[in-house]
Protein backbone atom coordinates (compact mmCIF):
# COMPACT_ATOMS: atom_id res chain seq x y z
CA UNK A 1 0.00 0.00 0.00
CA UNK A 2 1.50 2.87 -0.78
CA UNK A 3 -0.03 6.77 -0.17
CA UNK A 4 0.30 9.93 -3.02
CA UNK A 5 -0.19 13.47 -1.51
CA UNK A 6 1.67 15.19 -4.52
CA UNK A 7 -0.77 18.14 -5.58
CA UNK A 8 0.91 17.31 -9.13
CA UNK A 9 -0.18 13.20 -9.58
CA UNK A 10 -3.11 12.71 -7.42
CA UNK A 11 -4.79 16.35 -6.54
CA UNK A 12 -5.95 15.68 -3.25
CA UNK A 13 -4.04 12.63 -2.42
CA UNK A 14 -4.84 9.11 -3.26
CA UNK A 15 -4.04 5.53 -2.29
CA UNK A 16 -2.58 2.45 -4.03
CA UNK A 17 -3.65 -1.24 -2.56
CA UNK A 18 -4.81 -4.54 -4.16
CA UNK A 19 -8.06 -5.27 -4.72
CA UNK A 20 -7.68 -8.38 -2.56
CA UNK A 21 -6.40 -6.31 0.14
CA UNK A 22 -9.26 -3.70 0.10
CA UNK A 23 -12.23 -6.35 -0.49
CA UNK A 24 -10.80 -7.96 3.11
CA UNK A 25 -10.75 -4.97 4.45
CA UNK A 26 -14.20 -4.39 3.84
CA UNK A 27 -15.25 -7.57 4.36
CA UNK A 28 -13.38 -8.07 8.16
CA UNK A 29 -15.39 -4.24 8.92
CA UNK A 30 -18.79 -5.58 7.70
CA UNK A 31 -19.43 -9.06 8.75
CA UNK A 32 -23.19 -9.95 8.81
CA UNK A 33 -23.34 -13.23 10.95
CA UNK A 34 -26.09 -15.67 10.50
CA UNK A 35 -27.07 -16.79 14.24
CA UNK A 36 -27.60 -20.29 14.54
CA UNK A 37 -28.99 -20.20 17.99
CA UNK A 38 -30.33 -23.82 18.93
CA UNK A 39 -30.15 -23.59 22.94
CA UNK A 40 -28.60 -21.67 26.23
CA UNK A 41 -25.77 -20.41 24.55
CA UNK A 42 -27.90 -18.19 21.34
CA UNK A 43 -28.64 -16.45 24.68
CA UNK A 44 -25.23 -15.19 25.45
CA UNK A 45 -25.00 -14.72 21.57
CA UNK A 46 -28.21 -12.15 21.84
CA UNK A 47 -26.27 -10.78 24.83
CA UNK A 48 -23.21 -9.67 22.71
CA UNK A 49 -25.58 -8.67 19.82
CA UNK A 50 -27.47 -6.13 22.36
CA UNK A 51 -26.38 -2.71 23.70
CA UNK A 52 -24.10 -4.02 26.79
CA UNK A 53 -21.46 -5.74 24.67
CA UNK A 54 -22.70 -3.99 21.17
CA UNK A 55 -20.84 -6.09 18.41
CA UNK A 56 -21.61 -3.15 15.83
CA UNK A 57 -18.36 -1.48 17.37
CA UNK A 58 -16.78 -4.27 15.15
CA UNK A 59 -19.20 -3.52 12.36
CA UNK A 60 -20.99 -7.21 13.00
CA UNK A 61 -24.41 -6.15 14.39
CA UNK A 62 -26.18 -7.18 11.29
CA UNK A 63 -27.27 -9.99 11.91
CA UNK A 64 -29.00 -11.87 9.09
CA UNK A 65 -32.01 -14.88 9.36
CA UNK A 66 -31.49 -15.01 5.56
CA UNK A 67 -28.15 -17.11 4.88
CA UNK A 68 -27.94 -15.51 1.53
CA UNK A 69 -27.25 -12.06 3.11
CA UNK A 70 -24.68 -13.41 5.79
CA UNK A 71 -21.42 -14.67 5.76
CA UNK A 72 -20.31 -15.24 9.31
CA UNK A 73 -21.86 -18.30 10.34
CA UNK A 74 -22.42 -18.50 14.41
CA UNK A 75 -23.51 -21.92 15.71
CA UNK A 76 -24.43 -21.88 19.75
CA UNK A 77 -25.99 -24.25 21.20
CA UNK A 78 -26.45 -27.83 21.25
CA UNK A 79 -26.61 -29.39 17.63
CA UNK A 80 -28.36 -32.96 17.59
CA UNK A 81 -28.25 -34.92 14.39
CA UNK A 82 -31.93 -34.38 13.40
CA UNK A 83 -30.96 -30.46 13.41
CA UNK A 84 -27.36 -30.97 11.79
CA UNK A 85 -28.48 -31.42 8.31
CA UNK A 86 -30.45 -28.38 8.63
CA UNK A 87 -27.28 -26.47 9.79
CA UNK A 88 -25.55 -28.09 6.66
CA UNK A 89 -28.01 -26.84 4.55
CA UNK A 90 -28.12 -23.42 5.76
CA UNK A 91 -23.99 -23.37 5.72
CA UNK A 92 -24.11 -23.95 2.16
CA UNK A 93 -26.29 -21.46 1.03
CA UNK A 94 -24.31 -19.16 2.24
CA UNK A 95 -22.57 -17.24 -0.60
CA UNK A 96 -18.48 -17.28 -0.79
CA UNK A 97 -16.45 -15.95 1.05
CA UNK A 98 -18.15 -16.86 4.63
CA UNK A 99 -16.71 -17.99 8.07
CA UNK A 100 -17.97 -20.12 10.67
CA UNK A 101 -17.66 -20.04 14.63
CA UNK A 102 -18.77 -22.63 17.23
CA UNK A 103 -19.36 -21.18 20.20
CA UNK A 104 -20.00 -23.13 23.17
CA UNK A 105 -18.70 -26.93 24.05
CA UNK A 106 -21.86 -28.29 22.97
CA UNK A 107 -20.60 -27.02 19.26
CA UNK A 108 -17.16 -27.67 19.76
CA UNK A 109 -17.68 -31.46 20.87
CA UNK A 110 -20.80 -32.18 22.01
CA UNK A 111 -20.69 -30.55 25.59
CA UNK A 112 -22.52 -32.40 28.87
CA UNK A 113 -24.27 -34.05 26.03
CA UNK A 114 -22.83 -37.72 25.91
CA UNK A 115 -25.90 -39.41 23.75
CA UNK A 116 -27.40 -40.96 20.90
CA UNK A 117 -28.72 -37.66 19.37
CA UNK A 118 -25.92 -34.86 19.96
CA UNK A 119 -23.26 -34.46 17.64
CA UNK A 120 -20.19 -35.20 18.59
CA UNK A 121 -18.45 -31.45 17.55
CA UNK A 122 -19.84 -29.57 14.22
CA UNK A 123 -16.67 -30.05 12.47
CA UNK A 124 -18.15 -33.69 11.68
CA UNK A 125 -19.61 -31.86 9.17
CA UNK A 126 -18.67 -27.78 8.71
CA UNK A 127 -15.46 -26.55 8.21
CA UNK A 128 -15.37 -24.51 11.64
CA UNK A 129 -12.56 -21.23 11.53
CA UNK A 130 -12.82 -20.75 15.58
CA UNK A 131 -13.93 -22.66 18.80
CA UNK A 132 -14.97 -20.91 21.72
CA UNK A 133 -14.93 -22.89 24.77
CA UNK A 134 -17.54 -22.17 27.56
CA UNK A 135 -20.38 -23.39 29.11
CA UNK A 136 -21.70 -20.96 27.57
CA UNK A 137 -18.84 -18.98 26.82
CA UNK A 138 -18.53 -15.09 28.37
CA UNK A 139 -19.78 -12.35 25.80
CA UNK A 140 -16.11 -11.01 25.56
CA UNK A 141 -15.03 -14.94 24.24
CA UNK A 142 -17.46 -14.47 21.81
CA UNK A 143 -16.57 -11.20 20.77
CA UNK A 144 -12.83 -12.23 21.13
CA UNK A 145 -13.62 -14.82 18.38
CA UNK A 146 -15.30 -12.10 15.87
CA UNK A 147 -11.97 -10.61 16.43
CA UNK A 148 -10.02 -13.25 15.27
CA UNK A 149 -12.27 -14.06 12.62
CA UNK A 150 -11.44 -10.56 11.18
CA UNK A 151 -7.97 -11.05 11.80
CA UNK A 152 -8.14 -13.93 10.01
CA UNK A 153 -9.66 -12.34 7.13
CA UNK A 154 -6.81 -9.49 7.27
CA UNK A 155 -3.77 -11.57 7.81
CA UNK A 156 -4.65 -14.61 4.85
CA UNK A 157 -7.05 -13.32 3.00
CA UNK A 158 -10.01 -14.68 1.00
CA UNK A 159 -9.80 -14.88 -2.92
CA UNK A 160 -12.08 -12.12 -4.33
CA UNK A 161 -15.61 -13.29 -6.30
CA UNK B 1 -71.15 -32.38 46.53
CA UNK B 2 -67.73 -33.16 47.94
CA UNK B 3 -66.26 -35.01 46.27
CA UNK B 4 -62.49 -36.79 46.69
CA UNK B 5 -60.15 -39.42 46.05
CA UNK B 6 -61.23 -42.22 48.28
CA UNK B 7 -64.61 -41.72 47.16
CA UNK B 8 -64.10 -42.28 43.81
CA UNK B 9 -61.59 -44.96 44.32
CA UNK B 10 -64.64 -46.84 45.99
CA UNK B 11 -66.87 -45.76 42.91
CA UNK B 12 -64.31 -47.19 41.14
CA UNK B 13 -64.35 -50.44 42.45
CA UNK B 14 -67.84 -50.99 42.62
CA UNK B 15 -67.97 -50.77 38.65
CA UNK B 16 -64.79 -52.20 37.90
CA UNK B 17 -64.69 -55.05 40.36
CA UNK B 18 -62.70 -57.52 37.99
CA UNK B 19 -60.06 -55.14 35.71
CA UNK B 20 -58.41 -53.30 39.01
CA UNK B 21 -55.72 -55.48 39.70
CA UNK B 22 -54.38 -53.27 42.59
CA UNK B 23 -54.37 -50.23 44.36
CA UNK B 24 -51.43 -48.31 45.74
CA UNK B 25 -51.76 -45.47 48.35
CA UNK B 26 -48.49 -43.25 49.18
CA UNK B 27 -48.71 -39.99 50.34
CA UNK B 28 -51.88 -39.14 49.23
CA UNK B 29 -51.60 -40.27 45.81
CA UNK B 30 -53.38 -43.03 44.62
CA UNK B 31 -52.40 -45.66 41.63
CA UNK B 32 -54.64 -48.00 40.33
CA UNK B 33 -53.03 -51.15 38.11
CA UNK B 34 -55.70 -52.14 35.31
CA UNK B 35 -55.95 -54.57 33.25
CA UNK B 36 -54.25 -54.17 30.00
CA UNK B 37 -57.31 -54.48 27.45
CA UNK B 38 -59.69 -52.36 29.69
CA UNK B 39 -57.97 -49.34 29.88
CA UNK B 40 -60.13 -47.58 26.79
CA UNK B 41 -63.17 -48.56 28.93
CA UNK B 42 -61.60 -47.57 32.03
CA UNK B 43 -60.69 -44.54 30.65
CA UNK B 44 -63.84 -43.69 29.07
CA UNK B 45 -65.76 -44.31 32.33
CA UNK B 46 -63.34 -42.03 34.22
CA UNK B 47 -64.39 -38.81 32.05
CA UNK B 48 -67.57 -39.41 30.87
CA UNK B 49 -69.28 -40.19 34.47
CA UNK B 50 -66.62 -38.72 36.94
CA UNK B 51 -65.43 -35.39 35.11
CA UNK B 52 -61.68 -36.32 34.70
CA UNK B 53 -61.26 -34.44 32.61
CA UNK B 54 -57.33 -33.52 31.85
CA UNK B 55 -55.13 -36.02 30.98
CA UNK B 56 -52.11 -34.44 32.43
CA UNK B 57 -49.28 -36.66 31.36
CA UNK B 58 -48.41 -40.43 29.55
CA UNK B 59 -45.58 -42.00 30.13
CA UNK B 60 -43.92 -45.59 30.03
CA UNK B 61 -41.48 -46.90 32.35
CA UNK B 62 -39.09 -49.78 30.89
CA UNK B 63 -38.23 -52.46 34.15
CA UNK B 64 -35.73 -54.66 32.20
CA UNK B 65 -34.39 -56.85 34.84
CA UNK B 66 -36.14 -55.71 37.42
CA UNK B 67 -39.59 -56.89 37.06
CA UNK B 68 -41.74 -58.81 34.52
CA UNK B 69 -43.99 -57.88 32.54
CA UNK B 70 -41.61 -55.66 31.78
CA UNK B 71 -43.45 -52.55 30.77
CA UNK B 72 -45.71 -50.28 32.56
CA UNK B 73 -47.86 -47.20 30.74
CA UNK B 74 -48.82 -44.89 33.45
CA UNK B 75 -51.40 -42.55 33.03
CA UNK B 76 -51.95 -38.97 35.41
CA UNK B 77 -55.57 -37.46 35.02
CA UNK B 78 -56.97 -34.97 36.94
CA UNK B 79 -60.25 -33.61 37.87
CA UNK B 80 -60.85 -29.78 38.32
CA UNK B 81 -63.09 -29.57 41.19
CA UNK B 82 -65.64 -26.33 41.85
CA UNK B 83 -62.93 -25.26 44.16
CA UNK B 84 -59.42 -26.13 44.62
CA UNK B 85 -59.47 -28.48 47.37
CA UNK B 86 -62.15 -30.86 45.55
CA UNK B 87 -59.22 -30.77 42.45
CA UNK B 88 -58.05 -34.32 42.65
CA UNK B 89 -55.62 -36.53 41.01
CA UNK B 90 -55.45 -40.37 40.11
CA UNK B 91 -52.55 -42.70 38.44
CA UNK B 92 -53.36 -45.37 36.10
CA UNK B 93 -51.12 -47.85 35.29
CA UNK B 94 -51.35 -50.73 32.86
CA UNK B 95 -48.68 -53.72 32.74
CA UNK B 96 -47.57 -54.80 29.03
CA UNK B 97 -44.81 -57.74 27.73
CA UNK B 98 -41.99 -57.72 25.84
CA UNK B 99 -43.28 -59.90 23.78
CA UNK B 100 -46.47 -57.99 23.10
CA UNK B 101 -45.71 -54.19 23.60
CA UNK B 102 -49.09 -53.00 22.18
CA UNK B 103 -52.55 -50.87 24.09
CA UNK B 104 -55.17 -49.07 23.13
CA UNK B 105 -55.03 -45.64 22.51
CA UNK B 106 -56.98 -43.02 24.92
CA UNK B 107 -56.26 -40.52 22.16
CA UNK B 108 -59.85 -40.53 20.82
CA UNK B 109 -61.13 -39.67 24.77
CA UNK B 110 -58.39 -37.08 25.79
CA UNK B 111 -56.76 -35.26 23.20
CA UNK B 112 -53.15 -34.33 24.83
CA UNK B 113 -53.12 -38.22 24.90
CA UNK B 114 -51.99 -38.05 20.77
CA UNK B 115 -48.41 -36.91 21.19
CA UNK B 116 -47.53 -38.17 24.64
CA UNK B 117 -48.36 -41.33 22.92
CA UNK B 118 -46.35 -40.62 19.83
CA UNK B 119 -43.84 -40.38 22.61
CA UNK B 120 -43.97 -43.44 24.26
CA UNK B 121 -44.02 -44.89 20.82
CA UNK B 122 -40.99 -43.20 19.91
CA UNK B 123 -39.17 -43.69 22.93
CA UNK B 124 -40.18 -47.46 24.16
CA UNK B 125 -41.52 -49.08 21.03
CA UNK B 126 -44.69 -49.61 22.56
CA UNK B 127 -47.84 -49.45 19.80
CA UNK B 128 -51.09 -47.83 20.35
CA UNK B 129 -53.60 -49.70 18.67
CA UNK B 130 -56.19 -47.01 17.55
CA UNK B 131 -54.40 -43.86 17.25
CA UNK B 132 -54.94 -41.58 14.58
CA UNK B 133 -51.31 -40.63 13.60
CA UNK B 134 -48.48 -43.22 15.08
CA UNK B 135 -45.47 -42.13 13.99
CA UNK B 136 -42.14 -41.10 15.73
CA UNK B 137 -42.59 -37.46 17.52
CA UNK B 138 -39.00 -36.45 18.17
CA UNK B 139 -36.48 -38.77 16.42
CA UNK B 140 -36.18 -38.91 12.29
CA UNK B 141 -38.89 -41.18 11.09
CA UNK B 142 -36.37 -43.57 9.54
CA UNK B 143 -34.62 -44.00 13.04
CA UNK B 144 -34.63 -47.71 13.90
CA UNK B 145 -33.65 -48.19 17.67
CA UNK B 146 -36.04 -47.07 20.64
CA UNK B 147 -33.87 -45.29 22.57
CA UNK B 148 -35.67 -45.44 26.21
CA UNK B 149 -35.54 -49.24 26.19
CA UNK B 150 -32.85 -49.89 28.91
CA UNK B 151 -31.20 -52.32 26.77
CA UNK B 152 -29.79 -49.33 24.36
CA UNK B 153 -26.82 -47.90 24.54
CA UNK B 154 -27.48 -44.18 25.05
CA UNK B 155 -24.15 -43.60 23.24
CA UNK B 156 -24.94 -45.45 20.24
CA UNK B 157 -24.54 -42.75 17.91
CA UNK B 158 -24.68 -44.84 14.74
CA UNK B 159 -28.83 -44.94 13.75
CA UNK B 160 -28.83 -40.98 14.18
CA UNK B 161 -25.80 -40.75 11.83
CA UNK B 162 -27.54 -42.95 9.20
CA UNK B 163 -30.62 -40.39 9.69
CA UNK B 164 -28.43 -37.23 9.38
CA UNK B 165 -26.68 -38.81 6.09
CA UNK B 166 -30.14 -39.73 4.48
CA UNK B 167 -31.12 -36.20 5.46
CA UNK B 168 -28.12 -34.81 3.98
CA UNK B 169 -28.63 -36.37 0.32
CA UNK B 170 -32.19 -36.06 0.31
CA UNK B 171 -31.59 -32.37 0.89
CA UNK B 172 -29.07 -31.98 -1.83
CA UNK B 173 -30.98 -33.85 -4.63
S1 LIG C 1 -22.29 -25.29 25.66
FE1 LIG C 1 -23.47 -25.20 27.56
S2 LIG C 1 -24.51 -23.22 27.47
FE2 LIG C 1 -23.84 -23.71 25.40
S3 LIG C 1 -25.55 -24.74 24.42
FE3 LIG C 1 -24.23 -26.32 25.30
S4 LIG C 1 -25.11 -26.72 27.31
FE4 LIG C 1 -25.93 -24.74 26.64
Amino acid sequence: MGVNADPLVGGEGFLTTTIEAFANWGRKNSLWPMPFGTACCAIEMMGVFASRYDLSRFGAEVARFSPRQADLMIVSGTITYKMASVCRRIYDQMPEPKWVIAMGSCTCGGGPFDSYAVVQGIDEFLPVDVYVGGCPPRPEALIDAVMKIQKKIEMKGAPVV
Amino acid sequence: MSFDLEQATVLLQNEFPQDILDIKEYRNETTLLIKKDQIHRFCKHLKDNLDFTFLADLTAVDYLEVKLPRYEVVYHIHRFGPDCEENIRIRLKAELTDDNPKIDSVASIWSSADWLEREVYDMFGIEFTGHPDLRRILMPEDYGPFPLRKDFDVRNREASKESFEKALEDGRD
